[in-house]
């Protein structure tokens, strides 16, 4: 039973760092735009909220307010980096793949810079000790929830207020319109460029959010971008394997989790014996699930269920 | 009139470029009235309502709502002052329901309440007695719940300005009356409804008004019930222009396609296509006329093999040429086959028979040239492909209606697209570029084309350049059929008047000339004989000789001919009216 | 009269599409752009590092082309890359968007070095060498097919499926690591068998591979018939269908060569440099190889010269990050920058700002 819990206890948080990159990712897939930065925007994010705890951290502050600041810079981080990504692909109409992919390759390079300064001026180089701020709220409590800090809840939050805003308010009425016909949302007045500047902000600042997660969750080190890369590419696979619904993503991050390191848990959890090497197939699993549900979702065409039809695609007004 | 002024316009033109699709237009639109927007294909109707709807803004003139001079640079300007236009192509979000769509883009200060909306359109709805389901999704619906869908959106947001073009061009005559139906009770309720129309009965029925525009010149208002039909065809079509095409007597008249009973229903589920019947004759140039979208495109692209049919046959006579039997196209066991179905002759007739005869015997009679063989006269091309058509040895040629969407490669040079339709010839794994740039450099000769060279990108040349080398692509592959569709749409003066000379030589060496065209003056003097179609079906058949504008403009916008089911008997009443 | 004046607003420009321009124009503009960039790093790089510009520029040409060492080095770098970026542009080309790369090259990498693993030493060097192409070559196809076979028959997106191709290849890799390797080192290290021969210098045969790739591939897409329909299907499906083309049968073909050149870079890296495999062996070169050939506009010949470009600045930077202490992380940077200014000036050249004149007649009234 102990393993149980260690393992989803493990589990959940390594999931709720892919939540918010794909939340993230989400909205910006629903304005129309495949944002392959999402990757590097984590990796800013987590760098930038790193570095604000780092600058605060003898500040006198209280710690609470701390965590805080580190959420807001690294939110913000991930927003400036959504902005060059719209200015690139919506106002200068840039292919979106091309950009992504140097997005990407920007972030990761900013976040090593960071980290590596970070841990140059530290005392006890490569850790960052995060931590104890982090997990401040439920710090004195012994239960459970210790375990888990402020940003799982508010990750789960994010994802809940995500499907309330597409599906029950207006602007997210006006997103998923944007992400199927923006030549229909353009006629009745809706503003798409400021649209999908709006929406491919916050989900960039939401995925950025995920980054610093991931580096307060388990301590950043001037390597944590190898990891915070892969969970990005894997948060772009959990939208797809979430068939573009945040709520859906929440079940399917914790899934994500579970299988990603399934290979150390499984075998102490049911006693089956799997080698070193069947630990590394289990950890497939998320990505072959995804195609499976790539897939089987564009074979049964069933409507609710494709991406967005103007994913990818660039719109020009003058091209009707 | 005594009713107030809803919208004015004046001196309102709309340049593209050199070309003037508006010029000093005026207009005015009381409240509480139905006015027609009267005119041909490419007369700026559409383009004028745009610049009420503020898809386009004017170059010149105002245009003043209630009295006032407004602004209408987006459609949303266009919501603010009351003006909504249903397009002929929606504008919906497929995934979307009715009421999601309705409300999609209204800024309201209360929160956002799908339930409150489904009320108001239920209400709506019940107002003016649309039948909708607010909760369906676009995609399970039909054109016309469509089409509603469209109609309430503009309601909802408090239009009292309608603007529809060619609402009942996707419609069935019992859609339609029963979208009249709801016009009539806008109307009462103090609406002022524009209705983009060609289509002369309609005008007749519905309309207070009619406004007649002929090549983007408003030509006059007039009251409906104090006109006709036959005055509003003539400030259509206008006098007649001569135009001086030359048209040679056909000569050595053939059947050389011959369409029966053609049935298409598109995407959407409407029927494009409705039991289409006719010939096309070898040596002659048939015209087909109507109004744009009722069924040329599909029609051309379903004789083509690019568009599946529901039914119907394309059949395909081959030329009564005897030719020589050679083991060119054919290997040794088909000639044996043949053989046997009796399908050799010598010159003067009598049957080949080779039984009894070794190989090398066979292969040294048949090579002899002596043998003659008739192919099978009559080649079926419904559900072929483009290749399989080639490959039957039919020469086929098509000048689609989207020259650089479909005809040709926008981005590729000129030679490049020379070899689009005969780049696999031969077993080279290596494109013959050869061939491609000679013919290339012929065209650019022979038609004038005006361009740098022949490796300029086609998109870079204007239109007239682009149509030549297309037409002349096409004409060089000797065609037996020759398809062409609006051929000359967009062309200056002389870059047409070389397509009317291909066309026509074309038609003197004996190929079967298609052509699809939209000026009627063109029609009557290029055509030998002009098929006139209207929503899918065919309204007659003329002789170009004889036929006049106004004959065929009233064919165009006739629905129903002499069948006598009983919706068209009484679709027939409504034409008298 | 006046009142309705005022409320005109129209925008200052609008964007209009060009029709055409000048090739010394978007040159220039492309030039001007990666000037731009540059600056921007030098005083980027000045501002963090606290170094004059000038330092940082001699550094940077010296980390890049400083020593023949140095040059072997960008040849050889540039090769890699530019060898992926050759496997990408025929799918690119088609405008299927072909971002597995990466996992199509690792995968021929694991294929060669499985045929090493399992045959070196018993067979000839010259017949393992043959065993690993072909392998390299029949799993890269595959990588690369599978994603377009879905694309012909039920328009499976593209992108979203070659990317998860990718993270399923690095799996594999690991997997097989596991297999092979006992030792708790858990690297494979240098093979001793499947090394291709050395020509004058050691990266030499390398270069030369992959610039006869370059020329070859240049004169499939630019003169054969399949590079034509693979440039009709890109430009147009509606013209392809038109003319007859089977469009299904073009995407799964193009991309089971896109894979198989992919393959052949996998066997490249292999036999030729390192001999081994990890999971980082190609190491982000099929997302860098993306950009590379979209910089070129997917031309063969002209990614010669774009792929160079990339890894000069990557090289010129990284010696920069050795030299000033500043981790691996400057290259990356970098190139970022470069790429934003190079993606951004592109719509320049693609779209011209066209001003109002009635802005100016509104003045007048």
């Amino acid at each position: 039973m102990n393993t149980l819990f260690s393992y989803l206890f493990s589990a959940i948080p390594l999931g709720i760092t892919l939540l918010y990159g794909c939340v993230g990712e989400i909205l910006t897939e629903k304005v129309g735009h495949l944002n392959l930065g999402i990757p590097g925007i984590m990796c800013v994010g987590g760098a930038g909220g790193a570095l604000a705890i780092k600058l605060l951290r003898d500040s006198g502050l209280p710690p609470f307010l701390i965590v805080v600041i580190a959420i807001l810079v690294s939110f913000l981080c991930g927003a400036l980096m959504g902005a060059i990504y719209s200015l690139l692909t919506v106002t200068l109409k840039a292919n979106q793949n091309v950009t992504g992919l140097a997005m990407t390759t920007f972030g990761v390079g900013v976040m090593k810079f960071i980290m590596a300064k970070i841990s140059t001026i530290t005392a006890a180089p490569g850790y960052l000790y995060a931590l104890d701020y982090f997990r401040f709220p439920f710090a004195h409590t012994t239960n459970a929830l210790k375990y888990f800090g402020v940003m799982l809840y508010l990750g789960i939050l994010i994802a809940i207020a995500a499907t309330f805003v597409l599906n029950k308010t207006r602007v997210g009425l006006h997103l998923r319109a944007i992400g199927e016909n923006p030549a229909a949302a353009d006629a009745v007045g809706i503003n798409v460029t400021a649209y999908k500047y709006l929406a491919t902000c916050i989900g960039s600042g939401i995925a950025a959010m995920g980054g610093l997660f991931y580096i307060m969750d388990y301590g950043g080190s001037p390597e944590s971008y190898k990891t915070i890369e892969s969970l990005g590419w894997l948060a772009v696979a959990l939208v797809i394997f979430a068939i573009w619904k945040p709520l859906v993503s929440i079940l399917g991050s914790v899934l994500f989790g579970l299988l990603y390191l399934a290979g150390s848990y499984v075998p102490g959890l049911f006693g089956i014996n799997i080698s070193l090497a069947q630990s590394e197939l289990l950890k497939l699993l998320p990505y072959v699930v995804t195609i499976l549900v790539l897939i089987i979702t564009s074979v049964s065409k069933k409507r609710e269920n494709q991406p967005p039809a103007a994913l990818g695609l660039p719109y020009f007004r003058e091209e009707r | 009139m005594n009713k107030p002024v809803a919208l004015e316009m004046k001196k309102v033109s709309k340049y593209f470029g050199s070309l003037a699709a508006n010029r000093d237009v005026d207009l005015t639109v009381y409240r509480g009235e139905i006015l027609a927007i009267l005119g041909e294909n490419g007369c700026g109707k559409t383009t004028l309502m745009n610049m009420i709807a503020g898809i386009y803004y004017p170059d010149h003139g105002t245009i003043s709502v209630d009295g006032q001079e407004v602004i209408i640079k987006s459609p949303k300007d266009a919501f603010d002052h009351g003006i909504g236009m249903i397009h002929q192509h929606f504008k919906l979000v497929d995934l979307f329901t009715a009421a999601e769509n309705i409300v999609l883009g209204v800024q309201g200060e209360d929160r956002y309440n799908i339930k409150e909306v489904n009320r108001r359109v239920k209400e709506i709805s019940e107002k003016y007695g649309f039948h909708i389901d607010p909760k369906k999704k676009i995609y399970e619906m039909s054109v016309s719940e469509k089409q509603t869908v469209e109609i309430i959106k503009v309601l909802y947001r408090g239009a009292d300005i309608l603007i529809l073009d060619e609402p009942s061009a996707v419609l069935t005559p019992q859609e339609t009356d029963r979208l009249f139906e709801v016009l009539r009770r806008m109307r009462e309720d103090g609406k002022s409804i524009l209705i983009i129309t060609h289509k002369l009965h309609e005008v007749l029925s519905i309309s207070d008004r009619v406004a007649v525009l002929r090549k983007g010149e408003h030509i006059a208002t007039v009251e409906t019930a104090t006109t006709s039909a036959a005055e509003l065809t003539e400030m259509m079509v206008g006098k007649k222009v001569e135009l001086n095409i030359d048209r040679p007597e056909p000569k050595n008249v053939c059947d050389r396609l011959e369409i029966k009973g053609l049935n298409m229903t598109d995407a959407d589920g409407i029927k494009v296509l409705d039991d289409i019947t006719f010939t096309a004759r070898a040596g002659e140039i048939l015209g087909i006329a109507g109004i744009a979208g009722s069924g040329q495109r599909e029609l051309l692209e379903a004789i083509a093999g690019l568009k599946e049919l529901d039914s119907g046959t394309v059949t395909f006579n081959r030329p009564k040429k005897n030719l020589p039997v050679s083991f060119y196209h054919k290997t040794f066991d088909e000639v044996t086959a043949l053989a046997a179905e009796g399908k050799f002759h010598y010159e003067d007739g009598t049957p080949v028979d080779f039984t009894g005869m070794s190989h090398s015997q066979i292969k040294e009679l048949v090579n002899s040239e002596k043998v003659l063989f008739n192919e099978d006269d009559i080649i079926n091309l419904r559900d072929k492909t483009p290749i399989q058509i080639r490959e039957l040895g039919v020469r086929l040629s098509f000048v689609p209606e989207d020259r650089l969407g479909m005809g040709l490669v926008g981005n590729m040079d000129i030679v490049d697209n020379m070899m689009l339709r005969s780049y696999r010839k031969g077993p080279s794994l290596f494109v013959d570029r050869k061939k491609p740039k000679d013919l290339a450099q012929k065209i650019v000769h022979d038609l004038e084309v005006a361009t740098p060279n022949t490796h300029t990108p086609v998109r870079r040349l204007s239109g007239g350049n682009v149509q030549k080398v297309l037409v002349g692509r096409e004409i060089a592959a000797s065609p037996t059929v020759l398809m062409a569709a609006y051929p000359v749409r967009g062309l200056d003066i002389n870059s047409s008047y070389t397509i009317y000379r291909l066309l026509t030589e074309q038609k003197e060496k004996g190929v079967s000339v298609i052509f699809v065209g939209e000026d009627l003056d063109v029609l009557v003097e290029l055509c030998d004989r002009i098929m006139v179609i209207c929503a899918g079906r065919i309204t007659g058949i003329l002789d170009g000789k004889n036929a006049t504008k106004e004959e065929i403009g009233l064919l165009m916008t006739k629905t129903y001919t002499n069948n006598d089911t009983s919706e068209q008997a009484k679709e027939g009443e409504a034409d008298e009216n | 009269m006046k009142t309705n004046e005022k409320r005109v607003h129209e925008p200052l420009f609008h964007v209009v599409k060009r029709a055409q321009i000048p090739l010394w124009q978007s040159m220039s503009i492309r030039v001007g752009a990666i000037l731009i960039a540059f600056l921007f790093s030098t005083l980027l790089a000045s501002l963090l590092l606290g170094r004059s510009p000038i330092q940082f520029l001699t550094t940077f040409f010296g980390g890049a082309v400083g020593t023949p060492r140095k040059v072997w080095n960008l040849a050889k770098d540039a090769a890699k890359l530019l060898c992926i970026s050759l496997a990408v542009t025929p799918a690119f080309r088609m405008k299927f968007w072909n971002i597995g790369a990466e996992g199509q090259t690792l995968i021929g990498a694991l294929a060669a070095v499985a045929v090493v693993f399992y045959l070196g030493g018993k067979v000839s060097n010259g017949v393992l060498l043959l065993l690993m192409f072909i392998a390299a070559v029949i799993v890269g196809a595959i990588w690369g097919g599978i994603p377009a076979i879905f694309k012909a028959k039920w328009q499976t997106n593209e992108t979203l499926f070659t990317l998860m191709m990718n993270y399923v290849a690095i799996g594999l890799v690991e997997y097989f690591l596991k297999i092979w390797v006992t030792s708790g080192s858990g690297s494979l290290g240098e093979m001793k068998f499947g090394h291709l021969p050395t020509i004058g210098h050691k990266y030499f045969l390398l270069v030369a591979c992959v610039l006869v790739i370059a020329i070859l591939l240049y004169i499939y897409l630019n003169y054969t018939k399949q590079g034509y329909e693979i440039s009709v299907v890109g430009e147009s499906e509606n013209t392809a269908r038109y003319v007859g083309i089977n469009v299904g049968k073009v995407i799964i073909r193009t991309m089971i060569i896109s894979g198989a050149l992919c393959g052949i870079a996998g066997f490249l890296i292999v036999g030729a440099l390192d001999h081994s495999i990890t999971a980082e062996t190609v190491g982000g070169l099929g997302f860098t190889a993306i950009m590379a050939s979209w910089l070129a506009k997917f031309n063969p010949l002209t990614m010669i010269g774009s792929s160079l470009f990339i890894i000069f600045l990557q090289n010129g930077a990284s010696e920069i990050s050795d030299m000033f202490r500043i981790d691996s992380s400057f290259p990356n940077m970098v190139v970022g920058i470069v790429l934003f200014f190079l993606i951004g000036c592109e719509f320049f050249i693609n779209y011209k700002l066209k001003f109002r004149e009635s802005a100016k007649k509104g003045e007048k009234a």
